[in-house]
């Protein structure tokens, strides 16, 4: 009898623990309009010059929608399209306009062990093709783990690319480890080279390409509009999700401190706080499971200019963050209920678009 | 601790019946869970509300094996109902091998309260087709 109450005890916390909405209040002076129908998982999107887009579908299709038509580009390398794992971001050269490189991470099988790893690839797109392909790079080693690819892609306002790679499922390995890939943000030049003054460059036995690490996942990175500071968001296990800014070879903790807890409920550490490790902008527990990131930088939403948005795949919602000091001071749902929300841009006309799973890529109207 | 909760739904009978039964060893499955289903289904299999269907005590996964075994290694889309609620979302395939699928079906049905003694086989998931 007192086993089953204790199992009671323990199934109405757990059950509690595991379904609980955030707190955030739902905005309902806003609606969406269907711009590109019908999409599995746009996991990165980007506008061209031209106003058209380029999607990527997570199950390893690029496409270009033009004059609402769906067109494939053929050329994509091999992907390995397991778990969390597939055609990830994608994003454009600053100088696009003139030497019309396309960038985009993806889960590859390159190399000589079975499984995957997060690979970055730089390539131009001639007749529906990919062309002058170019692999920048390549993290190993493979894993036939599920999680934790990172990927998403930035220029900074000096033309480095930066990107993110998660920890792979491996985070007592990884991320605290400089000689390893996964749970960190790395930068590059934009042809693939590592810049001379990377903060690792003279750490013997490290990855030269890091930039940061003692990540999780970060599928979220934007380039601030008026600070141009990188700021990532990253998934927490159960709790613990993070908004960072990030610094030059500085190391956010992952899994040292976390505010986190195991899935199973579990305690990872009882630190959240620790010297040398840096702490978050902003956390959510519950997680919301964050993925794409953008800030509102245009007159098209009166006072939400300014704005952080982050799209919640958990709980289905569009988390728009009002920043002020440096500290989120108020959270809000738009969108509320629409679908996983997986990517976020600005589009050129100023207008806010959202890739959301099982739907397409929509654009926020506030009402 | 998921011990205690599958114990706290069945009767000692029961459990004297399924004794034999637990000596299998379905680490493997649970293995292929953690990685590719636990972060929408849950590490108690309750799933979410509104969003990912419970796996625990799901009248779906226990009438509808095939349906289940072709959700898993094809992918799932559109609406479907589980234990009376809808769920109208999408799951997409994990790129599982058939051995996987077989390992992660006997550790969902045989987990949570759930109960399978017929096992599901790698054979089985092969001949699934689309």
């Amino acid at each position: 009898m007192k086993i089953k109450t204790l199992s009671l005890y323990l199934f109405v916390l757990i059950s509690t623990l595991s379904c609980a909405q955030d707190k955030n209040p739902i905005n309902t002076k806003n609606t969406h309009q269907i711009i590109v129908p019908e999409l599995n998982n746009p996991w990165g999107f980007v506008f061209l010059p031209d106003g058209s887009i380029l999607i990527n579908e997570k199950e390893g299709k690029i496409i270009h929608y033009t004059n609402n038509k769906k067109i494939e580009i053929t050329g994509l390398p091999e992907i390995y399209v397991r778990g969390q794992g597939g055609l990830l971001d994608i994003a454009l050269h600053p100088d696009f306009k003139n030497n019309g490189w396309i960038y985009f991470s993806y889960a590859s099988p390159k190399g000589e062990n079975k499984g995957g790893n997060t690979a970055i690839m730089r390539a131009k797109i001639k007749n529906n093709t990919l062309i002058d392909k170019q692999l920048l790079y390549k993290a190993e080693p493979n894993t036939t783990k599920g999680q934790h690819f990172g990927s998403r892609i930035v220029f900074d306002k000096n033309g480095y690319l930066f990107f993110t790679i998660g920890e792979r499922g491996a985070r007592d390995v990884n991320p605290q480890d400089l000689s390893r890939d996964g749970g960190k943000v790395y930068r590059l030049n934009d042809d693939g080279s590592i810049p001379k003054d990377n903060p690792f460059v003279n750490t013997k036995g490290a990855k030269k390409a890091i930039w940061s690490y003692g990540h999780r996942n970060p599928q979220g990175m934007e380039l601030h509009p008026d600070t141009k500071e990188i700021w990532t968001h990253e998934h927490g296990p159960k709790g613990g999700d993070e908004i960072n800014i990030i610094k030059k070879g500085k190391n956010y903790g992952w899994p040292v401190i976390t505010y986190g807890k195991n899935y199973s409920g579990t305690s990872i550490t009882d630190k959240t706080k620790q010297k040398g490790m840096e702490q978050p902008l902003h956390y959510w527990t519950p997680s919301i499971a964050p993925s794409g990131m953008a800030f509102i930088n245009s007159k098209k939403y009166g006072d939400w200019n300014g704005s952080l948005l982050v799209g919640s795949l958990k709980f289905t919602y569009l988390d728009r963050c009002e920043i002020k000091n440096g500290k989120v001071v108020k959270e809000e749902r738009l969108l509320d209920g629409i679908g996983r929300v997986r990517s976020i841009e600005q589009g050129p006309d100023g207008f806010i678009y959202v890739g959301v799973e099982n739907l397409g890529i929509v654009k926020l109207i506030r009402e | 601790m998921l011990f205690l909760l599958s114990s706290c739904n069945s009767s000692n009978k029961k459990l004297a019946q399924k004794s034999e039964f637990e000596k299998q060893d379905f680490s493997e499955g649970k293995q292929v869970y953690e990685d590719f289903c636990m972060q929408c289904h849950m590490a108690n299999g309750k799933g979410v509300p509104r969003a990912f269907p419970p796996l625990a005590k799901s009248d779906y996964l226990k009438n509808k094996r095939e349906a289940s075994i072709k959700a898993i290694k094809y992918g799932l889309s559109g609406s479907i109902t589980v234990n009376g609620k809808v769920y109208n979302s999408n799951m997409a395939p994990q790129g599982l091998s058939n051995k996987e699928i077989a390992d992660v079906m006997n550790y969902i049905t045989n987990s949570w309260g759930n109960e399978n003694t017929s096992l599901i086989t790698e054979e089985e998931v092969s001949k699934i087709q689309r």
